[in-house]
This record gives structure tokens, C-alpha cells and sequence, in this order.
């Protein structure tokens, strides 16, 4: 079966900084990834060119079977592809629910049926007594959580995630957490950027180290914690040897 | 609280409906021709400025350059007429469709710029408007176009004897405008525009094609104030590249929305409801020796309503709402 989402041999130059080279991972169809990595892996940056937000200088990307190196982010999302931004990008201006049904005119486009869709996720994502607030007013981890449930009103097959979890009090992090297991029953896929490697490892079915732009490890989250390459590259060479 | 919602809207519309009713009713009581003049020109400006606040307020593409539109409005419809015999009814839907062309022709180059660049540009795109027609010898270049009047007419829509047809015109053309307003605010295209002015990084990652939302606001935004702008030929009965199409009007467009709401379905009615007929009032007190003492007036209100109601004036209505709906 092919993977839902698979980038091959994709470059990203900035200038003379390279972000990410040859970068060749895959996210299978139901699995929750995190691709995690020290700052300035090109997290980030990877993760921005399978939304679309810009066009990789090389290399493709592939998904649902389709090369979607082209297309715009707008079409990506049409496709499938959900996501979120790590620095909060509300429509501060807006309500919560009128938030969230912008996602949701993507699929519905007529107003009464976007209207009961985005009520539906605000249930499911646990907004739903704060509809009729607007965006500005929402306190930090509630407006993670609209990040979230504007992307799942997209209706979408993969759901990416930019560190939705980091910078939350531990009790707020668990509610995260039992979020994103309740998306992924519901049969979305999800990739997850994440810093904090404590609260994504328990999570994630398989974790994508990037160091310096590469993937450095891949694998199961038990044995990438435990691999020495992953170790120096988070805490340097002396650590790595002690273990 | 869907209920609410539709509350809400209905709540809207009756409102509309029964101040457009009482509008309708006003020449009944108001018999003079000064206060007609005023009340003519209120009606406009209203319709104008909720034109522009589609554009300018929803979509949040600042636009000082309506002025444009305005006068190709005015020009195509007595072009039209004085030249080739075609109605001013026909010459307003040309004129309409001709700005809003012309405004995607625009948005396509000037919607990639942001923020205040894309502001400087639609100022100046207009003043190149303003100087070709002040040269174009065919079009009356600086002298202008008097239309011919013969007669109270519907068919030529023009009159000569009362003022009234023009009111009502004007009252229809200000319902329509905030009719289209209210019916977008709850569409595909309102909730586009509202979040490409909030964020567009995050609208395109919702789906939302921010460039085509542009270029919808702008061709709706830009009809209307072409209808407005042939309106105001006929009305006058005679134009100029600068009565037409000078600065002024942009401002003039953007100014009651400002005032009272800027993105808001009642602020341009409200803004316009104070602005024009105080601005009339005191051109008219103050007298020639006076010019411009209205436009002090003006940039006066402007600067103490931004200080004290940075939201327009209809915030002092939802503001108390808001807090009845949430709490």
C-alpha cells in the first residue's frame, strides 16, 4: 500500500543555509509520527513544505499516491492535508465558531451545514462553551486548541501538527495528548513536530529524528530514545558516550 | 446558540427594512429642497462607503483610490449617452462591469503587495486615472461632459422639476448595498474575506484561495461604487475628471466606515448618518470664506472617535451585547 505521505530526496536552500537536505521520510496511512530533532533540525521547515508554504528547490512531494510538489497550500488542504502553526494564528477578529467555519467551508458549502460541522468539532475538541468568544479573548492553550479544530473542520487525512503541545502546563500537555489519540481513532493520520521529546514519545507510533537538515534516526520511539546518534545530537558528544 | 445566530440576522434585516421604510417616507414630511439635497447626498455616500467597506473593511484591502471607480461609473454611463444615445440605465450596468474588470486588472499585480504599499499603489493608480481623463480630448478632457436635459424622464433618468426620483434612487442603490453586505456576511465569501484580513497565512492553510478572495471583493466592492459614481452624473447633471474622480471621493468612501465600523455591516450607514450632513451643514454655515473648515471638522472627529472608539461607533451598540451574549 502506498505510504499517505512520502517526501523524496527534497532539498530546501536558503541562501547559502541549507534546511533541510535530501530528506526522504514516509507517514504511513493511521500512524501518529513525530519528527522531533534539537533546534534548527529544519523541523519546521519540512514541515512547512508539505503544507505548501513554499516550494522545495528539490525533490518531491508526494501525497495519497499524487506528486502535490506544485500545488499551493490552499490545494493541500483541499486534498487533505490539515495543519497547524506553532506560533498561533487565530482570526482574532472572528468568533471562535466563525474560526472554525472557515475550515469547515471547505467541504461544505453550504453555510447551515458549515455551521453544524464546526459545532461538531468545537464538541470534539472540547471549545464548544466557548464558541461565540472571540478568537483574541481565548487564553493561550485554548487557542492551541483552535488551531486544532479549524484544521480537523478541513475534514482532513493527515493532520500535521507544529508543536501544539509545547509551552502547555503538564495537566494541559495530558489533555493534548488525549486529543490528539482521540483524532487519530477517528482514522486521521498524524505527524507531529515536537520539541519536547517527554511528552511525544509516549504518544507516537514511530519518530523521525532530523539533525542539521537530515533524518539522523527513524524508528520505533523506545529505540530512538536509546540511540546514541540521537543522544549526542540533543546533549553532545560527552553524553553520548557515557551512555 | 445557532438560534441566536439567526436571531441575529433576522434582528438585522427588520431593522434595515423599517429604517429603509421610514426613509421612504421622509419626503413626505421634508419638503425642502436644502434638506432633500443633504439627505440625497447622505443616502450615497452611505451606499459608497459600504461598497468600499466590502473591499476595504471585510476583505481588509485598504483601497484610498474608489475614487476610480467612481468616475468610470459617471463616465462610461454619459459617454455612453452623450455619444452614442445608449440610456444611463444600461450606461450604470456597463460602467459597473467595466470598474470591476478593471479592478481585478488591478488586483492582479497590486493584491502580491501588503499593507501600506498596497494602499500607496491604489492612491496612485487613481491619480493616473484623474490625469488621463483630464487629457482625453474625446472624453471632454478638463471641460467635462454637460448632459443634455430635455425633460423629466425616468426612461433618461433625469429631472429637472424635483429632486425625489434621485432620492429614491439613491435610498434603493443604499439598500442594495447593505443588502449585498448583509447576504455575503454569511457566505463562503464573507468568512473568506474576514480571514484573509485576520491572517491570511492561516486562511490559505484552511483552503481559502486568498488571491481570488481578493480579486471577489474588489469586483463586487468596485460594481457598486460605478453604480454610485453613474448615479451621481446623472444627479448632477454635468462632469468633470474632478468632480468625479478627485481624491476627495476616496476619502469620502472610507471615512464613514471608519467612523463607524470599519468591517462592520452598520458602520458605513451610521458613519454616513453623521458624517455627510454635518459635513453639509457647516460648508453651508461657514460659507466660501470657509473652505475646507469641514474638513477640519472632519479630521477632528476622525482623530477623537479612533482615540475613544477605535472600533467605530457601532462598537458602542455590541460592546454591551457582547457582554449580555457571554456572560
Amino acid at each position: 500500500m502506498t505510504p499517505l505521505l512520502e517526501t523524496r530526496g527534497v532539498w530546501q536552500r536558503f541562501g547559502g543555509l541549507v534546511a533541510n537536505s535530501d530528506v526522504s521520510i514516509s507517514v504511513g496511512r493511521g500512524e501518529i509520527v513525530g519528527l522531533i530533532g534539537p533546534n534548527g533540525a529544519g523541523k519546521s521547515t519540512l514541515f512547512n513544505l508539505i503544507a505548501g508554504v513554499l516550494p522545495p528547490t528539490q525533490g518531491s512531494i508526494w501525497f495519497g499516491g499524487e506528486d502535490v510538489t506544485a500545488l499551493p497550500a490552499a490545494e493541500r488542504c483541499q486534498r487533505g492535508v490539515g495543519r497547524t502553526f506553532q506560533v498561533v494564528k487565530s482570526f482574532e477578529t472572528m468568533t471562535v465558531i466563525d474560526n472554525v467555519i472557515v475550515g469547515a467551508l471547505v467541504r461544505n458549502t453550504v453555510m447551515r451545514e458549515a455551521r453544524r460541522k464546526a459545532h461538531e468539532v468545537l464538541e470534539f475538541t472540547g471549545l464548544a462553551a466557548r464558541a461565540n468568544v472571540l478568537a483574541s479573548d481565548l487564553v493561550p492553550a485554548e487557542k492551541r486548541r483552535l488551531e486544532v479544530a479549524r484544521a480537523l473542520a478541513t475534514e482532513p487525512k493527515l493532520l500535521l501538527l507544529d508543536e501544539v503541545l509545547t509551552g502547555l502546563t503538564p495537566t494541559e500537555a495530558q489533555t493534548g495528548v488525549a486529543l490528539v489519540r482521540k483524532v487519530r481513532d477517528t482514522g486521521i493520520t498524524v505527524l507531529m513536530v515536537e520539541h519536547v521529546m517527554e511528552i511525544v514519545m509516549p504518544l507516537v507510533d514511530r519518530a523521525i529524528v532530523l539533525d542539521l537538515g537530515k533524518v539522523l534516526v527513524e524508528g520505533k520511539p523506545a529505540d530512538v530514545v536509546r540511540d546514541p546518534k540521537v543522544i549526542k545530537a540533543y546533549l553532545g558528544d560527552r553524553h553520548a558516550v557515557s551512555a | 446558540m445557532d438560534k441566536n445566530f439567526t436571531a441575529r440576522r433576522r434582528r438585522d434585516l427588520v431593522i434595515a427594512a423599517v429604517l429603509a421604510a421610514l426613509a421612504a417616507l421622509a419626503p413626505l414630511v421634508i419638503k425642502d429642497v436644502y434638506v432633500q439635497n443633504i439627505l440625497i447626498l447622505t443616502l450615497l455616500y452611505a451606499a459608497l462607503s459600504q461598497s468600499w467597506n466590502i473591499l476595504s473593511g471585510y476583505c481588509g484591502q485598504i483601497s484610498l483610490g474608489h475614487a476610480l471607480y467612481f468616475g468610470i461609473g459617471a463616465y462610461t454611463t454619459e459617454l455612453l449617452f452623450t455619444k452614442f444615445g445608449v440610456l444611463p440605465w444600461f450606461g450604470m450596468l456597463a460602467g459597473g462591469v467595466i470598474a470591476a474588470i478593471i479592478a481585478m486588472g488591478l488586483g492582479y499585480p497590486f493584491f502580491r503587495l501588503r499593507g501600506h504599499y498596497f494602499v500607496i499603489a491604489t492612491i496612485v493608480i487613481a491619480e493616473i486615472g484623474l490625469l488621463l481623463f483630464q487629457n482625453w480630448e474625446w472624453a471632454g478632457a478638463a471641460m467635462g461632459i454637460t448632459i443634455p436635459m430635455r425633460g423629466d424622464s425616468w426612461l433618461k433618468f433625469q429631472f429637472m422639476r424635483s429632486k425625489l426620483p434621485y432620492f429614491y434612487f439613491a435610498l434603493v442603490l443604499c439598500s442594495l448595498a447593505w443588502f449585498v453586505t448583509w447576504w455575503l456576511e454569511d457566505s463562503k465569501w464573507g468568512f473568506w474575506w474576514r480571514a484573509v484580513k485576520d491572517n491570511p497565512e492561516a486562511a490559505e492553510s484552511l483552503g481559502v484561495v486568498v488571491f481570488n478572495s481578493k480579486m471577489g471583493a474588489a469586483a463586487v466592492s468596485a460594481f457598486l461604487v460605478a453604480i454610485g459614481g453613474a448615479f451621481y452624473a446623472q444627479f448632477l447633471a454635468y462632469i468633470d475628471p474632478e468632480s468625479v474622480m478627485g481624491f476627495q471621493f476616496s476619502l469620502l468612501m472610507a471615512l464613514p466606515a471608519v467612523l463607524g465600523g470599519i468591517g462592520t455591516l452598520w458602520g458605513p450607514v451610521l458613519g454616513a448618518a453623521i458624517l455627510i450632513p454635518m459635513t453639509e451643514l457647516t460648508r453651508s454655515y461657514i460659507g466660501g470664506s470657509g473652505r475646507g473648515v469641514d474638513l477640519i471638522v472632519y479630521g477632528t472627529l476622525i482623530v477623537l472617535i479612533s482615540l475613544a472608539l477605535p472600533q467605530g461607533l457601532v462598537s458602542l451598540f455590541s460592546r454591551t451585547k457582547a457582554k449580555g451574549a457571554t456572560r
